[in-house]
């Protein structure tokens, strides 16, 4: 018999907290099949942020830390300076990357970190009970918006990663999708150039957003949250390179 | 040399391998000195987007095995708290540097003291201690910093050094040389890749039962003995003395002035000066409250470690207070008034 | 003036940009090369051109206690504003140099106080270097206190100021000598 599939070793053989549907699990396992196809375990570090991924090192098998809310690039920026050979990558949501964390994303690409930023946008705050995050679509309804996002009173989408890309510092920008196997695949294509960029040694951050479902705050069920991504967060959230 | 590039400069000797910081008045000289000193050495330097940023950085550094530090002054400090408490509660060593101003809020940029409550309670969330020098010349300032980066080591915590204005500010004459050196522990936590071994996690969550409450003991246990085993402090002339006058930092160096005075007047004075501010000197001050001495607190501030002297006090002899907050600087006469009148208070039988 | 109880409180205050900090530096500077004890603390404030600058020097054959200077022995003013602001603080029996060439009129201090007025802008613009006025006034302080020389301060000088500008070196050890020959000639010295 041949094998077709399997887990990749730097995936550990547990069973994940995460809700049914949720995108971390995909996430996940294609940030460790990247590792193990690149041959970097030895010389990986992540971070974990605060959310819904808090506890990633219990699924990575890779030296993993886990940091206050939003300063993954900030902690990211001291380990790649105090170790130019390691690889480093942060794993960030949408709370943590594009509202607390703002200042300290932009910040890190505005220098050209040398690092690698894997971005889950799932449009609201997992871990602490479903509350509106800045990528939350209008209309779209929150804990903290139950009458549906309002623009003028909320804010609108917050489209973080077209804002990197206009840094000079930011060399590989992409934003891709885990609802069908297609776009799963394109993940993890742009997932492998991203790290793939830092072995390299080339000059500048590279980010990865991945568009990933939260069935229980989207309150729908798994297979209409991943039709949701592909019929409406991709309005906001066009898919594509948006740099390099 | 002034305080503030001796500090650095310190570091540098105590092999700092990285420097993380954001401009704030007065402690600048330190960010410029590092920004020409530790490329030079083949080391890190970067100035960070806000002091959030740069106590995070340190946190990185600090993950991966390297020692790393980070200085501001007051208002940066507040913002620092966060990255003080995680990196307490993810066992990181780090060394701090509050060049104190006037505060509170924006305050002024004057020298002052009264950021000892912040720093020897821990200052952000959490059950959690820094060990804090609270040095009074620059030479002590230099000795502090070198030494701060090895009990970092050796504990696993923050350390801060507290200085302020004065001392960042003026020179002195300075030997710059790391004079002891410990047996510190191997870093086998560190993050540096999962070669040939089980996955390393730096973490400060521990969500399963009863699981913080352990780590919590743990900590403790090791404050309980950093309290036994680390503690500093300078006496001077408490045999004899009526009064003793009890001060840190810069304000300590302005008592001495005035100590010096009254004793010439041939009043029975004598200071107590801790240099680790915690752990504090309890027993030593308790000891001398045994006899009936008038003890007289002075600080750059409305009061802070005079708390911490009547809790070492215990009740035993009065403690009087002198203090200037908002950036004042008490002088020589202030403090040498207060000594004589407590000379009156001192006569009177108990 | 020297041996154990040897203690001089110095406060040097002018505008921002009249060298206070680098007089301050240099005389800290010239008393550490002969072995004494010193501190150096300066203000520090919002200002980097114009406004008020002061710093403080201790010098002691013993351990100094306080580097703030509260009541200086010596006080070395540079302009009026200054003058007004420290000379109600120095000590009876003290020494103020003053800078003639900005100040005016003459100070209303205690009759102990010993006054030397010195034309150090004047003495400056001779020598081709207004900016050395701040090096006059020390040269003419070291030479009535006598405890250092101002050849001592021109020895100390090349460590006391950025290499970039060496090239002033010359001028500025012209100064420190011509404040002491000021005094010479003119107080009787």
């Amino acid at each position: 018999m041949k094998t077709v599939f399997k887990r990749t070793p730097t995936l550990k053989d547990c069973v994940t907290h995460y809700c049914p549907g949720c995108g971390h699990g995909i996430a996940h396992r294609l940030v460790a099949e990247v590792i193990d196809e690149l041959g970097i375990h030895d010389r990986t570090i992540g971070i974990a942020p605060v959310g819904c991924a808090v506890l990633a090192y219990d699924y990575l098998d890779v030296d993993m830390v886990e940091v206050a809310h939003g300063r993954p690039p900030a902690v990211a920026t001291g380990m790649k300076r105090t170790n130019p050979d390691k690889i480093i990558f942060s794993y960030q949501g949408d709370g943590d990357l594009a509202s607390i964390g703002a200042a300290e994303i932009l910040h890190a690409g505005h220098r050209g970190e040398q690092i690698t930023v894997i971005f889950i946008n799932n449009a609201v705050y997992g871990m602490t009970g479903g509350q509106m995050a800045p990528t939350t679509m209008i209309d779209q309804v929150t804990a903290t918006t139950p009458r549906g996002r309002v623009g003028a009173e909320q804010g609108y989408p917050l489209q973080v990663s077209e804002l990197l890309a206009t840094l000079p510092g930011t060399i590989y920008i992409e934003r891709c999708s885990v609802h069908d196997p297609a776009h799963i695949r394109k993940s993890k294509k742009a997932l492998r150039h991203a790290f793939e960029l830092q072995v390299d040694g080339a000059q500048g951050m590279s980010l990865v957003e991945m568009l990933s479902p939260c069935p229980v705050y989207w309150r729908m069920p798994p297979a209409k949250a991943m039709e949701w991504i592909e019929n409406e967060m991709t309005k906001v959230f066009p898919l594509g390179r948006l740099k390099g | 040399m002034c305080g503030n590039e001796a500090l650095a400069e310190a570091a540098i000797i105590a092999g700092c391998d990285a420097y993380f910081g954001y401009p704030i008045t007065p402690q600048n000289e330190v960010p410029a000195y590092m920004a020409r000193r530790m490329p030079q050495e083949g080391r890190v330097f970067v100035q960070s987007e806000s002091e959030l940023a740069a106590i995070s950085m340190v946190f990185g550094a600090s993950a991966t095995g390297k020692r790393a530090m980070t200085s501001s002054s007051s208002p940066g400090i507040s913002l620092m708290q966060e990255g003080i408490s995680y990196l307490a509660g993810a066992e990181l060593p780090a060394v701090v540097v509050n060049v104190m101003r006037g505060g509170p809020g924006l305050g002024n940029i004057a020298p002052s003291q009264a950021d000892y409550f912040q720093a020897t309670r821990g200052g952000g969330h959490g059950d959690y201690r820094t060990i804090v020098f609270g040095p009074s010349s620059v030479q002590e300032l230099v000795d502090c910093m070198i030494l701060a980066f090895d009990l970092a080591d050796q504990y696993l915590m923050p350390v801060m050094v507290l200085a302020d204005g004065i001392l960042g500010q003026m020179m002195e004459p300075v030997v710059l040389e790391k004079k002891t050196s410990r047996e510190l522990p191997a870093k086998d936590w560190a993050l540096t890749g999962a070669k040939d071994r089980d996955q390393n996690i730096v973490r400060s969550l521990w969500l399963k039962e009863g699981a913080l409450e352990a780590h919590n003991n743990k900590l403790q246990a090791r404050y309980e003995q950093i309290q036994r085993d680390e503690v500093l402090c300078e006496q001077y002339e408490v045999d004899d003395a009526e009064i003793v006058v009890v001060a840190y930092g810069i304000a300590a160096r302005i008592v001495r002035g005035a100590v010096t005075r009254a004793r010439a007047e041939g009043i029975k004075v004598g200071w107590i000066r801790p240099i680790t501010l915690w752990p504090f000197p309890t027993e030593e001050i308790n000891k001398a409250a045994d006899e009936f001495r008038i003890f007289l607190n002075v600080e750059m501030s409305s009061g802070q470690m005079v708390e911490d002297v009547k809790l070492a006090v215990a009740g035993k002899t009065p403690v009087a207070f002198h203090g200037r907050p908002g950036g004042g600087v008490p002088t020589v006469d202030e403090i040498l008034d207060k000594i004589r009148q407590l000379t009156l208070r001192a006569k009177i039988p108990v | 003036m020297t041996g154990k109880d040897f203690y001089e409180e110095i406060v040097i205050a002018g505008f921002g940009g009249q060298g206070i900090m680098l007089a301050g530096k240099l005389l800290a500077q010239t008393a550490m090369r002969a072995g004494k004890e010193v501190t150096y603390m300066p203000s520090y404030g919002a200002e980097v051109r114009g406004g008020t600058a002061n710093c403080m020097v201790v010098i002691a054959d013993r351990e100094i206690a306080c580097p703030v200077v509260s009541k200086p022995d010596s006080l070395i003013v540079m302009n009026k504003a200054s003058l007004n602001k420290f000379g109600p603080r120095l000590k009876n029996g003290g020494l103020l140099i003053m800078n003639s060439s900005l100040i005016d009129s003459k100070p209303e201090l205690d009759d102990s106080i010993e006054v030397v007025a010195v034309p150090a802008d004047e003495l400056a613009v001779e020598l081709g270097s207004h900016k050395s006025a701040n090096m006059v006034a020390i040269g003419a302080y070291l030479q009535k206190r006598e405890y250092l020389t101002p050849e001592d301060a021109a020895q100390a000088l090349p460590e006391t100021i950025a290499r970039r500008y060496h090239k002033m070196l010359g001028v500025n050890i012209e100064a420190l000598r011509k404040g002491g020959e000021f005094v010479r000639s003119c107080c009787g010295v």
